[in-house]
């Protein structure tokens, strides 16, 4: 790979998510140790001391299954959610430590996609109202050319500006998620977070938008950070990909690398699960158990209790991220026995 | 030879509305045998779902069967009088939805439910009962299933909720499970150990199954059979390799030309242009012929099913009959 500046870098970076308790709360907590009782802070580490790098021009995807913190982790890159701990980088700025001008142009500059093309649009604003007030907010727009602006915006989404006088109900739900991506092209971004992007859509409508991003892609010199559960997807459109387990990053390869050669045993069951079109009457084999609750996670290593592999070891101590390829870093015991 | 378990011919569900009658399902016809997996494909709104309820019989006004037969084993079950329907729904022909908890009681015990359902059609001691509902859980991978049984709903993860739906399907072995996106809202890994039960059950059971869904990939792995459903008609049927390998619906080649894993990683996507149009407003003729690539004027009139090769059934005046790779 080459050495291209990186434009997302994350140092470290831990989210928590605690309950905040009222007034009453407080009071039964406070009786209850008074009283000699203990109390439980209920702490959920949605990510958990996380590095990663996205380089300029990359797609880099980010796949694990429902509560692994992959969304949560897209928040924090987008900006939306700042980070308990640890440092969120663009361009090597931490946007922290910038002044308040400067760190909103940054943060322009990354966009983010959502989920539900339903929920993510006001649905009392028109399409132009909702393309063009970010970029008017942040005078982008010369004066006079509000009209001229949004209707670019929209063609380059591959909407007709014909409809941008119409209410978010009137449009399918691809067109929406058109209307969402046209939204964050206008301020003109570097970056998209795109959380689970085309994971409502049918297939041949995911179809026509994974073709968008990439038209996108070429046409901006856009970089992503490509959030899905669908391994299909996510193989098809990045070059690298990072798998996360329970807060935690567990495997991070190139694309071609990590569907050939998987090295944590998470990653080669996922692999080894995915239907595919290719794949006939085939036996369904499943690891066995349930994602455990991210309010209690397993000790050591967040996957041993589901994982074939298990060692005393794997109970005591997290496995880091360590090299295993070119490029390809795996967190598992295993690696380090050899 | 025997009647297979399910027939279903010219089936047409409408939904009556001031604006004139939808056609969600318009002349409709396969077949499941005792064993065998159909995998019913197509996208939001083309009618599956429908298909579904109108063979278990739970179509409500506006909706209205408005021709067709069903044929459960043989018999006709098209009007049958809702006593004889209750009857059979839920002991002879059972339902999986998407949505667990929309099946589930959230205010009652898994047990209650359970048994409820049990004694709704076996003349059995509460005891019987319950034992059988234990079986079921432990059937279907539930852990220590004795204890599981006095839970409730949202003390269950998502997962293990369907699996609970999965086992009251399971309850009186039924000869016919229709299962309508029952993994879609699932993990990958959770959704291969459904499927895993799945299959368990039609091989062991020999139990017919319809699986519901938008995913091909799941049906490649999972069906015998399979009919791809375009705007209330089944455009194509036959059996998954031959279907998958060889479409000869453009509709059927498009939505596998959409499908990324079967694509050159990083080029483009055949994606099929322009939406699924409302199923108030269709072309008239071939439904799919504004979306189309080989559509010509005759397919302005509506296309009869034919049979280019045995076992397979085509709506289409332009089939690809070469070998698309």
């Amino acid at each position: 790979m080459t050495a291209a500046d990186p434009v997302i870098e994350l140092r470290g970076v831990s989210r928590r998510f605690g309950k905040t308790f009222d007034l009453a709360g407080r009071l039964a907590r406070r009786a209850r140790v008074a009283f000699g009782g203990t109390v439980r802070d209920e702490v959920v580490r949605a990510v958990d001391n996380v590095d990663m790098v996205v380089r300029k021009g990359e797609v880099v995807g980010l796949v694990g299954e429902s509560g692994c913190g992959k969304s949560t982790l897209g928040r924090m890159v987008a900006g939306i959610l700042p980070p308990s701990a640890g440092a969120v980088l663009f361009k090597g700025q931490d946007l922290t430590t910038l002044d308040a001008h400067a760190a909103r142009a940054a943060k322009l500059k990354v966009q983010m996609i959502f989920q539900d093309p339903y929920a993510s649009l006001n649905p009392r604003m028109k399409v132009a109202e909702i393309v063009g007030e970010a970029p008017r907010v942040h005078g982008m727009i010369p004066p006079g050319q509000f009209d001229a602006y949004v209707d670019a915006q929209l063609r380059r989404a591959g909407l007709d500006p014909a409809f941008k006088r119409r209410y978010p109900h009137q449009f399918s739900g691809g067109q929406r998620q058109r209307i969402g991506i046209a939204r964050a092209l206008a301020v003109q971004p570097e970056f998209l977070v795109c959380d689970e992007a085309v994971a409502a859509l049918d297939v041949s409508i995911q179809a026509q938008i994974l073709n968008l991003f990439m038209d996108l892609r070429a046409e901006l010199d856009l970089t992503y950070l490509f959030i899905s559960h669908d391994l299909g997807v996510v193989e098809h459109l990045s070059d690298r990909v990072i798998i996360m387990y329970l807060g935690r990053i567990v495997e991070e390869a190139p694309t071609e690398e990590i569907f050939a050669h998987a090295n944590h045993p998470y990653t080669r069951a996922l692999l080894a699960e995915i239907p595919r079109i290719d794949v006939r009457k085939r036996r369904f084999t499943a690891i066995t158990g349930e994602i455990p609750s991210p309010l209690d996670p397993p000790p050591g290593c967040h996957f041993h209790p589901r994982c074939p592999h298990a060692m005393p070891r794997c109970r005591e101590a997290a496995p880091v991220l360590r090299p295993v390829g070119v490029g390809h870093r795996s967190a598992c015991h295993l690696n380090e026995a050899g | 030879m025997t009647a297979p378990t399910l027939e279903v011919e010219n089936l047409r569900t409408w939904f009556d509305t001031r604006a004139g009658p939808i056609k969600a399902v318009d002349g409709v016809s396969f077949s499941v045998a005792r064993g065998r997996v159909l995998g019913l494909v197509g996208e939001s709104g083309c009618g599956k779902t429908v298909t579904g309820f109108s063979i278990i019989g739970l179509v409500d006004p506006p909706g209205r069967i408005a021709g067709g037969k069903i044929r459960f084993q043989g018999r006709d079950i098209t009007d049958l009088p809702e006593p004889e329907l209750r009857a059979l729904r839920g002991n002879r022909i059972a339902m999986i939805f998407q949505d667990p908890m929309m099946t589930l009681n959230p205010v009652l015990r898994i047990d209650t439910q359970m048994i409820e359902t049990v004694l709704a059609h076996a003349s059995v001691s509460r005891a019987e009962a319950r034992a059988r509902a234990r079986d079921a859980l432990g059937m279907v991978g539930i852990p220590s299933p004795d204890e599981r049984l006095a839970a409730y709903p949202h003390q269950f993860s998502g997962g293990m909720r369907q699996r609970v739906t999965i086992a009251i399907a399971l309850l009186h072995r039924p000869d016919l499970i229709i299962a309508d996106e029952p993994t879609t809202a699932l993990d990958v890994t959770i959704q291969a150990q459904i499927l895993a039960e799945v299959q368990k059950l039609a091989r062991e059971h020999g139990t017919a199954l319809i699986w519901i869904t938008h995913d091909l990939s799941v049906v490649a792995g999972l069906a015998d059979e399979i009919a791809v459903m375009y705007a209330g008609r089944i455009v194509e049927t036959g059996g998954v390799d031959a279907v998958l390998d060889e479409p000869m619906h453009p509709y059927t080649s498009g939505l596998i030309g959409s499908v990324p894993s079967r694509n050159r990683r990083g080029g483009r996507l055949r994606q099929i242009p322009g939406m699924t149009p409302s199923l108030l407003n269709l072309p008239a003729g071939c439904a799919f012929r504004t979306r189309c690539p080989r559509a010509s004027e005759a397919c302005g009139t509506e296309p009869a099913i034919t049979h280019p090769v045995p076992d397979r059934a085509l709506r289409c005046f332009h089939p690809q009959l070469e070998v698309v790779a």
